[in-house]
This record gives C-alpha cells, sequence and structure tokens, in this order.
C-alpha cells in the first residue's frame, strides 16, 4: 500500500461527506433528540433522560409494533430460506420447462414493493378478490384478510415471503451448481439415499448461503414496510404494525420527531445485533467470492 | 430401463406436476392481476374465455393520473442517484484498497455503519437535515441521502484488491497519475462488479418508497411509486383494472429489462449479494 | 437527463435566495400577488377549475393568485409548515378543517376577526351552513373559511330495497329498522351473493363513519376546545354496540374492518345494497351506476344525524396584514354564492352557504340531478368532525380501537374505555396550555 495522506482522502472525500451527513450524523442526532422533549407552548425543548423510551414502552401501539415485527421475522425469514432452498432444489432438477419455473419463482423479486402491494389488495379483496373466490368454492366462506385482526399481519408476511423467496432461490441455485457432479456420481455409486445425500452433503455445503439469506431476510423484516403504508396503515387495531410503520406514523402523521427518534434507536438497536451477529458469530462462516 | 422415450418423458411431466402446481400458485398474483388488466373492467373479476382483450386500462389510467411525469421523476431520480454513487464509490473504493492514510481503518468503519443503517431507517433526522438544506420536495432531495454508498465501496474494493499489483505498479512506472492508474487499470478489470452495483442500485431506487414518500408532496417531484401508491388507494372508490394496468406499467421498464437481460441481473444480484 | 436535473437543483437554489428576499419586497408595496397551497391528488380536473378561478378573480380585481398544488391533505399540511418555517410559505392554503387545533397548537394562523371584519364580511359569515362553521369558529373566533365540504351519506341501492320489498323512496330512519332492513338486504347463501350495508373503519376514515353514527345517537365525541374526547360515555358505547351488531346481531355487514376504497366500488358491482360514504362520491356514483339509487341520512337513535369533513381555507399569521386581507377578500370571492354553486356541481361537494343552493344554476341542477340535492336537506342534522389537537394520532387510536371492537377482539366499552384513557393523557397538557 502507498502512502498518500492527501490523496487518499481527496479520493473518500465525496462519499465520506454524504456517508458521514445521511448515515452516521443522523444517528448521533437521533440518539440525542431521543432523550429530549419539542418544544410546546413557549416553552423550549429540554433534556429529558430516558423519559421518551419511557413513552414508548407505555403506548400499547408500540409494544404491539414491536411484538409484530419479531413474529414478522421469526415467520418471514425461515419460510423465505426454506421456500427458496425448495424452490432452487425444483428448478436445479432436470424438469421440463424448468426456465418458466425460475421465472415465475423470481419475477416477484423485480416488482417494486407498491406495485406487489397492489397486486395482492386485489388478491385479498373480500367478495371478489381471488383468494376470497377460492376460499369460498371450498367452503371455508370469506375471509377478510386485511381488515380482521388476526389474518392481517399473516397476510402481510405472505407478501414478504412471496416477494423475496425468488430472490434467495438464486443465491442457493448457484451454490447447487458449485456443487462438484464428482460428489453426487460416487453418492449414486455408494447408493445413497437421496435424503441421505441432500442431509449430509447438500445441506452443509448450502451453509453459508443459508446464513447470508437468513441475515438480509431478517434485516428486510425490520427495513421494509412500504406494504403496510399502502395497504392498512398498521390496522386494524395495530395488527399490522410494524417498528418503521410506527417510527414514520410517528414522525410523520403525528409530528411527533421525539418519541419517533426513540422509536428509531430501538430499531437501530435491533439492527445493530443483527450486524453483529452476521459479522461476529457468523462472520467466519460466510464465504467470500 | 425398458421404459420407451416416450414414456420415459411422460413420467418426468407427472413427477413435475406438483412443482408445476406450485409454480402456477406462486405466478397467480401477478396472473390475476395480468388478467384484470387487460380485459374490460366488467371482466376485471370474471373469468370468461371469451372475455375480449382491450388496452383501455392503460390508456385510461395513463391519463388518469400525471403517470408521464412520474415516470420522469423516477428515471431522474435513479440515473442521478445511481450515477454519482459509482463515481463516488469507485473513487472511494480505490482509497480504501491501494492507499494508505491516517485515519483510515476509523473512517471506513465509520462508513460501513450504512451496510446495515440505511438512511430510510434514520428518515425522521434525515427529513430535518433535508428540510435545513432547503432540499424538500426537490428529486435531488430524494437521491441524496444515498450518494454515498457504503455497499458500493465494500463491493468495489474487494474486487479492486483482486487486480493484479503489477498491472498497477506497470501503469505507475508509465507515469500515470492515481486518477489515471484508477481509470485505465482498475475500472476496465472492475467492469462486471460495476454493472453490478449499477444494476442493483437501479433495482433499489426505482423501487424505493418511504423515504420518496417522505420527501416528495408534489406531482412534478413525486416518483412511480408514491403515484402508484396515490393512484391505487382513492377516496372514490377503486376501479382494479385501471390500477392493475398502472401497476403492471410502473413496473414495466424494470420487468422488461429483466427479461432481455435475465442473465446479467442474476449475475449482478449474485455478485453483489454474496458479501 | 443532466439539463432537467441542474435546472431543478437551480430551480431550488434560486427558490431558497428568492425566499431570503421576497418578504421585504413583497409586501412593501400593496399586494398584487398571492400563493396559496391546494390538495389535490390526481393532478387534471380539480386543479384547471382552480386555475380557471384564479384567472378570473385577476381580470376581476387585479390580483394574481397563484395555486400551488400540494398533493394530500397531510401534504399540503406538512408542506405550509416547512415553507413557514423556512420563511417563504404561501399566504393561505386549503387545509382540513379538523386540523385547526393543529394548526392553533402551531401558531400558524390568524382568526378572521384578527384580520378586520366589516358589517358585510360578517353577513357573508353568517351565511354558511352552521354544520360547516363546527371547527371553523371556535372561542368565538373564525379561524377559516368554509370551501371544499362535504357529509357523510349513505347511498342506498333502490332497485335491491324493492326486490327485498322495502320501500325504495324511505330510508330507515332509527336504528333497528336500519338493521332489520339490512338484514333483508343480505343475502349470504345464493347468488349472487350480497351484503346489507357496508361502513368504512380503516385508518382515516374510521373515526368520520362513527362520527356520522354517534351523530345519529346525539353525542358529540369531543369539546369545542379540542381538549377533551367522549369516546366511552355510554352514549358513544351504544353506538358502537349498534355498529358491532350490524355484523353481529343482524349478520349484515362484514365482520372486521371494511376499507374506505373499496366501498364505492362494491355498492356499484351490487356486492352491498347500502354504503356509507362521502356527499363528494355523489358524482362517481352517478356516473358509475347501472341501478337507481338515493342519498339519505345514517339512521339515528331515534332522529337520525351525520358528520361533515372536507376542507376550508386558512390564512396565515406569518403574512403581512395587507395579503391577509387580500387573501380575505379572495375566500370571500371564492365562496359567493354563483361561484360555490358552480364549484360544487363540478366537484361534487356540498355547496358552503344557504344562497348558493337558491342560485339559478344550482337549481337547474338539482332539477336534473335530484340527488344532488340531498345534502341540502342533510345539513341541519350534520355535526362536526372528530377534532381535537394531535388529531391524526387521537383520531388513529380511535380507529384502532373500533377496529378490535369490529373484530371481536374487545367488548365496545372495554375498546372505547381504552381510547378514552389514551386520547385524555395525550391531551392532558393541552387543557391548562
Amino acid at each position: 500500500m502507498e502512502r498518500h495522506p492527501v490523496a487518499g482522502w481527496l479520493f473518500v472525500l465525496p462519499a465520506t461527506v454524504f456517508i458521514l451527513s445521511f448515515t452516521d450524523l443522523p444517528l448521533v442526532a437521533t440518539l440525542a433528540s431521543s432523550l429530549y422533549t419539542a418544544p410546546f407552548a413557549g416553552h423550549p425543548g429540554h433534556y429529558v433522560g430516558l423519559d421518551n423510551y419511557n413513552g414508548l414502552i407505555a403506548d400499547p401501539a408500540f409494544r404491539q409494533s414491536l411484538w409484530n415485527n419479531v413474529l414478522y421475522a421469526a415467520v418471514t425469514v425461515p419460510a423465505a430460506v426454506v421456500l427458496a432452498m425448495a424452490m432452487a432444489l425444483a428448478v436445479n432438477a432436470a424438469i421440463p420447462g424448468r426456465a418458466w419455473l425460475r421465472l415465475s419463482f423470481f419475477l416477484p423479486t423485480m416488482l417494486p414493493m407498491i406495485a406487489v402491494g397492489t397486486i395482492w389488495l386485489f388478491f385479498y379483496t373480500p367478495q371478489y378478490g381471488l383468494v376470497d373466490r377460492f376460499t369460498s368454492l371450498i367452503g371455508l366462506g370469506q375471509i377478510n384478510w386485511l381488515g380482521d385482526t388476526s389474518t392481517a399481519l399473516p397476510a402481510m408476511m405472505a407478501i414478504a415471503i412471496w416477494k423475496q423467496a425468488g430472490f434467495f432461490m438464486i443465491f442457493y441455485l448457484a451454490a447447487l451448481q458449485n456443487i462438484p457432479p464428482p460428489l453426487r456420481e460416487a453418492a449414486a455409486l455408494e447408493g445413497v439415499s437421496r435424503f441421505y445425500f441432500f442431509r449430509r452433503v447438500t445441506l452443509p455445503l448450502l451453509g453459508p448461503t443459508t446464513l447470508f439469506v437468513m441475515v438480509t431476510a431478517a434485516i428486510n423484516a425490520f427495513s421494509v414496510v412500504d406494504h403496510v403504508v399502502e395497504m392498512t396503515q398498521g390496522g386494524p387495531d395495530n395488527a399490522s404494525s410494524l417498528l418503521l410503520y410506527y417510527v414514520y406514523a410517528t414522525g410523520f402523521r403525528y409530528w411527533n420527531t421525539h418519541a419517533a427518534a426513540a422509536a428509531t434507536m430501538v430499531l437501530v438497536l435491533i439492527l445493530s445485533l443483527l450486524a453483529a451477529l452476521m459479522f461476529g458469530v457468523f462472520g467466519r462462516k460466510v464465504h467470500y467470492r | 430401463m425398458s421404459a420407451t422415450p416416450a414414456l420415459r418423458t411422460i413420467g418426468r411431466w407427472i413427477s413435475a406436476s406438483p412443482i408445476w402446481a406450485f409454480g402456477l400458485l406462486w405466478g397467480l398474483p401477478l396472473l390475476y392481476a395480468v388478467w384484470s388488466a387487460v380485459h374490460p373492467p366488467a371482466y376485471s373479476t370474471e373469468f370468461a374465455l371469451n372475455a375480449p382483450l382491450t388496452a383501455a386500462n392503460f390508456v385510461d389510467s395513463w391519463n388518469a393520473a400525471p403517470f408521464a411525469r412520474y415516470f420522469l421523476n423516477t428515471t431522474f431520480l435513479v440515473l442521478f442517484t445511481v450515477a454519482f454513487q459509482i463515481v463516488f464509490a469507485t473513487m472511494a473504493a480505490f482509497a480504501f484498497a491501494r492507499l494508505r492514510f491516517p485515519g483510515q481503518n476509523f473512517l471506513f468503519a465509520l462508513l460501513l455503519l450504512q451496510l446495515m443503517i440505511s438512511p430510510s431507517i434514520l428518515l425522521v433526522w434525515n427529513y430535518r437535515e433535508i428540510s435545513w438544506l432547503g432540499l424538500a420536495n426537490t428529486i435531488p432531495a430524494m437521491g441524496i441521502p444515498y450518494l454515498g454508498s457504503a455497499f458500493g465501496i465494500f463491493l468495489l474494493r474487494q474486487n479492486f484488491r483482486t487486480v493484479p499489483k503489477e498491472l498497477d505498479d506497470a501503469a505507475r512506472l508509465e507515469g500515470c497519475s492515481l486518477p489515471a492508474r484508477l481509470w485505465k487499470v482498475y475500472i476496465p478489470l472492475s467492469r462486471g462488479t460495476l454493472i453490478a452495483f449499477a444494476l442493483t442500485s437501479i433495482s433499489y431506487h426505482w423501487n424505493d418508497f418511504l423515504w420518496p414518500l417522505v420527501v416528495s408532496d408534489s406531482v412534478t417531484t413525486r416518483p412511480l411509486t408514491v403515484g402508484l401508491e396515490i393512484f391505487a388507494t382513492p377516496d372514490q372508490g377503486v376501479q382494479w383494472s385501471l390500477v392493475t394496468a398502472a401497476t403492471l406499467m410502473s413496473s414495466a421498464p424494470l420487468l422488461i429489462a429483466f427479461l432481455i437481460f435475465q442473465r446479467q441481473f442474476v449475475q449482478s444480484f449474485l455478485r453483489a449479494g454474496i458479501r | 437527463m443532466n439539463r432537467i436535473t441542474r435546472r431543478s437543483v437551480l430551480a431550488g437554489t434560486a427558490g431558497s435566495i428568492g425566499a431570503l428576499a421576497a418578504p421585504g419586497i413583497v409586501r412593501a408595496a400593496t399586494v398584487k400577488e398571492l400563493t396559496f397551497f391546494y390538495p389535490v391528488t390526481v393532478s387534471a380536473p380539480m386543479a384547471q377549475i382552480i386555475d380557471g378561478y384564479c384567472q378570473q378573480y385577476a381580470k376581476e380585481s387585479g390580483v394574481t393568485v397563484k395555486a400551488s398544488y400540494a398533493g394530500t391533505y397531510p401534504d399540503a399540511l406538512s408542506k405550509a409548515i416547512t415553507a413557514i418555517r423556512g420563511g417563504n410559505g404561501p399566504q393561505f392554503s386549503v387545509l382540513l378543517t379538523s386540523d385547526i387545533h393543529t394548526v392553533q397548537a402551531l401558531d400558524l394562523v390568524v382568526p378572521l376577526e384578527d384580520i378586520g371584519l366589516d358589517a358585510a364580511d360578517r353577513k357573508w359569515l353568517d351565511g354558511f351552513w352552521p354544520a360547516f362553521m363546527f371547527n371553523t369558529k371556535v372561542g368565538g373566533k373564525t379561524w377559516s373559511v368554509p370551501f371544499q365540504r362535504s357529509t357523510e351519506i349513505m347511498l342506498y341501492n333502490k332497485e335491491a330495497f324493492a326486490k327485498a320489498g322495502l320501500d325504495p323512496d324511505h330510508y330507515p330512519t332509527d336504528w333497528k329498522a336500519q338493521g332489520e332492513a339490512a338484514r333483508k338486504l343480505t343475502n349470504r347463501t345464493g347468488s349472487p351473493q350480497t351484503w346489507g350495508v357496508q361502513l368504512a373503519a380503516d385508518i382515516t376514515s374510521g373515526h368520520w363513519t362513527f362520527g356520522a353514527l354517534t351523530a345519529g345517537n346525539d353525542v358529540n365525541l369531543m369539546n369545542d376546545a379540542g381538549t377533551e374526547v367522549f369516546f366511552d360515555v355510554p352514549k358513544s358505547v351504544a353506538t358502537l354496540e349498534y355498529w358491532v351488531d350490524l355484523s353481529k346481531t343482524y349478520n349484515a355487514t362484514p365482520p372486521g374492518v371494511t376499507y374506505w376504497s373499496t366501498l364505492v366500488t362494491n355498492f356499484l358491482r351490487g356486492d352491498t345494497a347500502i354504503i356509507c360514504t362521502s356527499s363528494g362520491n355523489l358524482s362517481a356514483v352517478t356516473a358509475g351506476a347501472k341501478f337507481a339509487f338515493d342519498a339519505a341520512l345514517p339512521a339515528g337513535n331515534p332522529t337520525p344525524g351525520t358528520v361533515v369533513g372536507g376542507g376550508n381555507v386558512y390564512i396565515f399569521k406569518h403574512a403581512s396584514k395587507e395579503e391577509q386581507k387580500a387573501a380575505l377578500a379572495f375566500a370571500r370571492w371564492l365562496t359567493a354564492p354563483e361561484r360555490a354553486a358552480d364549484w360544487s356541481i363540478r366537484t361534487g361537494y356540498v355547496a358552503v352557504t344557504r344562497d348558493a343552493f337558491d342560485t339559478k344554476t344550482m337549481q337547474d341542477y338539482i332539477a336534473k340531478h335530484p340527488v344532488a340535492g340531498r345534502p341540502k336537506s342533510f345539513l341541519p342534522s350534520a355535526r362536526g368532525e372528530l377534532s381535537t389537537f394531535e388529531d391524526a394520532r387521537i383520531q388513529t387510536l380511535l380507529e384502532n380501537h373500533i377496529a378490535a371492537a369490529l373484530s371481536g377482539k374487545a367488548t365496545p366499552a372495554a375498546a372505547l374505555q381504552a381510547a378514552q384513557a389514551e386520547a385524555t393523557a395525550i391531551l392532558r397538557r393541552y387543557k391548562n396550555m
């Protein structure tokens, strides 16, 4: 490495300015403003320590959003992993028309989340939505997917899984194609069952990909709420509210920026834990290309 | 092994049928939207083989909201953002990969923070900053927080490190300046990574919603995603054939690009994904 | 792309430089130019009508009024806040009537009395429908001018009424009759399947529906000052119980939350025989309905009632006295009977003054479209929309608890008690402000 004290800084300067101003500085400023109150009735804002955080804990909408988000991650992450792996195994085999299958699995990935939202809004509509027609056909009757407190969050989960499983599939496909064919041939000669081969050879080789997929899906679970904004606005009864949606609503619909700042810090804490998990515990195992 | 080839083919189809059923199920939401978009409203939820095809829904939705303007806004937003990202990330990645300067490691750690905490998470404070700069409700405002891309820097730095030192040394001995070495040696050898980053970033910003929703509040700046959201949840009763047509229209540029350059897109996502 | 991007960057810069210089220059001279924010989501028709009015006004008065189209109502409010704090805000804006306490808390608007009203002005203000002065006249002062106003109405399918053996010319007036009618209109077994009635309860619309129903039970949801709510009083609880019963007892509406944006579509498709919607949708339904329909007041307990909504013209404090006077003159011109009638006919909003209904234009239109004249008879029974300090937050929390009751997760009483407790905690600090 060459020493270039000045040139080095000049090269990194533009990117640094933007990253520091719109990621690092806001992070510190958000932390700071989460410890203050807003100016009110002519009084300037003042330091309140953890009051805003206590306020969050006291707010049922916040507690529900946090819990919803944990559930949302707990379901969408494993579901996306399992489905993506299954899809990859399916279309990796020599089955007829697999190019079409891959397309069907992958296309949702290319759609904006907002477009996915409108499509599923239509899909879920009571009475004439396709889901409802299907459920009434098999005698389940109508289900008001987005309008019932018990189904709104599962409905959102389905969307997240549908949107991303195909994306993760391509990583599994790539990993599967990296498994040396001689391994499989040897296994076939030895008379090893397909399931045994999958469990003892394929699955371990897919390990690094699975870690990558899990971390990405987990980050998405906490940072993508476009569909919530569009479809339910967190309702009914906060059933579909996620953390970032809570931040958005608190900051931009209620104009309560200090409470929103505190909620942002909770979100940052969760994302940092995920980061620590990725770089710390799993870091050594994730392979680099 | 006594089965004839014809029988074997049938067998293969039968064993593939559960997968096909699943593939069809997976495609249903999109197919339902397509059905509704290309048929007259009366057929939008009625499946009849004799339903006439029409392009009227596309024309009507195009005229019902300023989609032309939204397309323009999104295009500018994406080009502006991605162009600056690439330039800035390339410069920074080069310095982090091959130069030594004081504070380098600390700075790198500060920048990498963005890999986990994207500017859109910090939207409350970023909105405040953008307002202070007097940029609220402008197209650049929707891209500015992203102009420095830690992801791009990281990706390109990994790549630049694989560039053979000898090539770089040769250029240096020929008297090339640092920018010239970056331009002549590193960039040509990193085309794949650059394209990968560009395609990933284009997809991201074409589809971005929450931050533009917060920053834009007029037709002249609103991108497609925000325009579509407003169009899809109207006060006056949603017209599904128009909404599905608008949805397909808004997604079309990226979908068509993907269908044409499928391999490049998938390769790019793979390259950009595995960190 | 380069050129246009640069142009928009330059426009941004020019704007902010202009902002620093503008106030002094403009305010020194007599007012020749005004700017206001107008919320439109879909650009075309409304914006064109407003532009037309502005041109006509310039011709008549010599004052140029420029409309800046600001998106949705919340967009317009946030844009106004940002612009005024940045020192380059407009002189007035159309904002939600229910935003009154929010703009009061931000100290953004000036009451019309403080601008100065003469006798003619006072007479003009007396000419508005009293229902539209809720959330407008507060604490003895007039904070805005009613402009694009609507009211919640029941739209019902007359053919479905006749088929079910109900009188298509008389919509039921009390809760029980309405519930029984809806039950008869419901068909969940045969084909086509229809619901009797649908009411929206999703975020942003739920409080409005509830406001219409509580008006029919003779109870207000808040005090005039916007510092207190009455969610858990017996009459409010009884109202929510009735709403829940429409599904639980009468089996006439789907359980859970119905979304506002599906109502008109469902009504036009014949999926539901009655909807509770805005009078602003009358023109859309008139254009789309393939059956005879009519509008009515939501039934009451026992007297029908409803709620008003929509946007008013607010004049901002930061404008100079002359600008405020000019803005007031424009608002008066905008709500003159002929214009109010024209605006109502072309947009579907309710004409804001009594005189507007008496103009020949309006009379002729109502003769042709009788349903357009209905809101006139509804307005005497109308009340103000739920409006408090932090109204978006209060409305949302009420909507969430209503949803819990509609989903069967909580009893109406428990849901409304929880809503009351949360709202009271939020509003506490505004009581002694």
